[in-house]
């Protein structure tokens, strides 16, 4: 195995004539540092890890690794080695991670990346390790749109991360396979941490805090890989993720009301279990289909509905506060119920697909709510309520939870063979 | 002092590159090794068997004109399979030089070389390897991490452009060059060649030419074989036709099914028929502020509200499109695509 090391030559006095020359240059050229670690990205052979030091490094255009195999890159600590893009020209991600197998990434932060933090694409085995993604400055419309950001991946742990600004999700994992997502921190985001067109994930121990929706399962059309499923919440603290919605306009996630707990929408099997929901003005867990999002779509092989959920031995606790009002939903909420609105908020749109004779649906495709504390229900019944635009104002909402009284099988553990 | 920090890199990065990497069984330090062109290099008279070409519809790189030539190992043949892909030999070559007039309306006025890009069919498949020129034009090195290299010249309004020109690197290379994570050529498709070039001798079609010449088997149905337009060209297709050829060429190296922005589910390959997959009235997925505050990707009848148009009207690193290698907005594409997106009709719902 070879270790490279960026350190400096040692030639003391010329090294700093020259640290001084190349921090002049920085704006305008190509960083020897950036291209020493381009260089080695690019050269690096199975076994190698490659070492960054501690230090503020300016990086210019997006660094990528492709094709590679069983590679370690790995920073000197999450605070003390930061790449940071805040003078980017070209290239949308900080990192892009492309067809590759076992990669390590560990102890470094990339800050102020124009678009994406760190991508990567079609990689079987990736583990992110005490990595942050921030953009400086909090949250804002023009920060980029993901912090970690795996998709068409197989086999992604991402553990003790933290993703702070991302103006869409801040730990994102889409179309992949095989995925844990814990003891990680995101804040600030639009979404915190979220689940798409994804199969197998397990999401737990995490911290989810003042972002606009907490954690998001969601399937979206038009997508190669659909119907996700398989995906377990549990034990996450999910605490006032009251943040307005700054996500630009045109992307889907700008559609999540201000104060949204944990959102599950147009896909099936999820267990949402253990949590505990803490103040999400708005909405604790909404379970709904695509409907919501008013949005068309022609993928005639999409399926828009939920079916599956288990949510169960959640606590909930909201303190009686007002919901968005910059969102219709929750304006609808704060017509009906004031400062006191339902923590669990269903659309009422199950699957027809699974519709017995008689009009009912099989315990293990509904909805099915179990032993939560403190938890209120409300089915909006969409399909017969919100026939005009002002008939949901009177409609007479169900909240009897016992339409939900009902149990599931557990979904199975994720496991990381490569791993463990 | 750039020669100086580029022989410090070297010195340091040699002694163990050419131990272990196999990039470099592939790659030559310098253009000059490979023999493709007479003296002095920068002329670009290729020897024999390097044959040049030039491409239906070229790939916007910052206004930077490009030189193609192919070379394919004697006594081999380029063949296709049966959808008209070529199938290259082993060892073929294809190299590809960019360069400025000093003025881009005067092809007499000082040319400058910027970089040459190798790519070479190995065992193993394509590798692209980024070649940038010297001050002195002499010779181009070896630069696998890319490089930024300032260039100006006079546009065509006969204003000064300078820019931060990007060599790419690599991976760069390869992520617009990989199909289903295998490297292919992109511009020299059997329909972007079906074209009259200038040769030496006479003015033949390229295809025919190489059939002539023996690298290439020739064709079963010469005459149906689809010719891309050329987009710059008014007179060579519809609007329709000509902004699909643009679109094809500047963003389907990733766009299209089993490249690297089939996450999107934007397909713009000059093949794609479903509407929704070319963008119409389609949501974005992960385009960030890329979106603009657009909703859709295209709006028939309206580019200010496409967020197609907003992509490639943009400079920004984090909204622009295509992501790389580009620094101008290619004005003549984008009204192009304008006039594309406006004068499409609605969708009935």
């Amino acid at each position: 195995m070879v270790v490279w090391n960026f350190t400096s030559n040692g030639c003391g006095m010329i090294f700093f004539k020259r640290f001084i020359f190349f921090q002049l240059l920085t704006v305008f050229l190509f960083a020897e540092f950036e291209k020493d670690l381009q260089l080695k990205l690019i050269l690096a052979e199975p076994g190698d890890t490659i070492k960054l030091d501690a230090g503020l490094f300016p990086i210019l255009g997006t660094l990528s690794m492709e094709g590679k195999e069983n590679i370690v890159i790995k920073g000197s600590g999450i605070n003390s080695t930061i790449l940071s893009f805040s003078n980017q020209v070209e290239g949308a991600q900080g990192l892009s991670i492309t067809n590759c197998h076992n990669i390590t990434l560990e102890n470094f932060t990339i800050e102020d990346a124009k678009g994406d933090g760190i991508k990567c694409q079609y990689v079987n085995g990736i583990i992110f390790r005490r990595i942050k993604v921030q953009w400086l400055g909090g949250p804002n419309t023009l920060n980029g749109a993901y912090g970690l950001y795996p998709v068409q991946c197989e086999n992604i742990l991402i553990e003790h991360c933290v993703s702070i600004g991302a103006s869409d999700a801040g730990i994102y994992v889409g179309q992949s396979n095989n995925i844990i997502v814990r003891y990680c921190e995101a804040y600030n985001n639009v979404a915190g941490i979220e689940i798409e067109n994804s199969i197998k994930a397990d999401v737990y121990s995490n911290n989810v805090h003042h972002n606009t929706g907490g954690i998001l399962v969601f399937d979206l059309p038009d997508l190669l890989i659909k119907e996700g499923r398989q995906i377990r919440i549990f034990d996450n603290l999910i605490k006032e993720n009251n943040l307005d919605n700054f996500a630009p306009k045109g992307n889907i996630v700008g559609k999540v009301p201000s104060g949204t707990g944990i959102m599950i929408m147009a896909t099936e099997q999820v267990e949402v279990f253990k949590n505990t929901i803490i103040d999400n003005k708005t909405a604790g867990t909404t379970v709904v289909s695509y409907f919501i999002t008013e949005e068309e779509t022609k993928d005639t092989q999409y399926n828009p509905y939920t079916s599956a959920i288990y949510i169960h031995d959640n606590v909930y606790w909201r303190q009686s506060q007002l919901p968005t009002l910059d969102h219709e939903i929750g304006i609808l909420l704060f017509m009906h119920f004031f400062r006191n609105v339902p923590d669990i908020i269903y659309d009422g749109m199950p699957d027809p697909k699974y519709f017995s004779r008689d009009g009912t649906i099989p315990v293990n495709r509904k909805l099915c709510l179990k032993n939560n504390s403190n938890a209120s229900y409300l089915n909006l019944d969409i399909s017969s309520n919100f026939e005009s635009w002002y008939s949901p104002f009177f409609a007479d909402f169900s909240m009897d939870e016992k339409e939900c009284d009902c149990m599931q099988d557990p979904l199975s553990e994720v496991n990381l063979p490569l791993f463990d | 002092m750039k020669v100086a920090r580029k022989l410090v890199l070297y010195f340091c990065f040699t002694s163990f590159i050419f131990a272990f990497n196999s990039i470099f069984d592939h790659a030559h330090t310098y253009l000059s090794e490979y023999d493709f062109f007479e003296k002095p290099l920068k002329k670009h008279n290729p020897k024999a068997n390097v044959i040049p070409y030039k491409i239906a519809s070229p790939l916007f790189s910052d206004y930077a004109g490009k030189m193609r030539f192919i070379s394919v190992p004697v006594g081999t043949k380029i063949s296709y399979d049966t959808e008209h892909n070529f199938i290259y030999p082993e060892n073929t070559f294809l190299i590809k030089t960019f360069f400025y007039f000093s003025d881009i309306r005067n092809m007499q006025s000082k040319k400058r070389l910027i970089e040459t890009r190798v790519l070479k069919n190995t065992s193993s498949g394509w590798i692209a390897l980024p070649y940038v020129w010297n001050e002195n034009q002499t010779d181009a090195v070896l630069s696998l991490a890319g490089d930024r290299i300032t260039s100006s010249w006079t546009h065509y309004d006969g204003k000064t452009i300078e820019i931060l020109y990007s060599v790419p690197n690599m991976n760069q290379c390869k992520n617009c060059h990989a199909f289903n994570n295998i490297q292919q050529p992109i511009g020299p498709k059997i329909r972007n060649l079906n074209l009259d070039f200038t040769y030496s001798d006479e003015i033949q079609n390229q295809l025919n030419k190489w059939i002539s010449i023996g690298i290439l088997d020739s064709l079963p149905d010469f005459k149906t074989i689809p010719r891309t337009v050329d987009y710059n060209n008014h007179k060579d297709g519809t609007v329709n036709e000509r902004a699909r050829a643009w679109l094809d060429i500047n963003c389907a190296h990733c766009h299209s099914r089993g490249r690297p922005a089939e996450t999107s589910g934007l397909y713009l390959d000059y093949e794609e028929m479903n509407q929704t997959a070319l963008g119409i009235l389609k949501s974005p997925i992960a385009a960030g502020r890329g979106s603009g505050g657009r909703k859709y990707n295209i709006v028939p009848g309206h580019p200010e509200k496409s967020i197609l148009e907003y992509r490639i009207n943009s400079i920004d690193p984090g909204i622009m499109m295509p992501e790389l290698n580009r620094k101008l907005v290619h004005k003549e594409g984008l009204e192009l695509i304008q006039t594309w997106i406006k004068e499409m009709a609605p969708l009935e719902k």
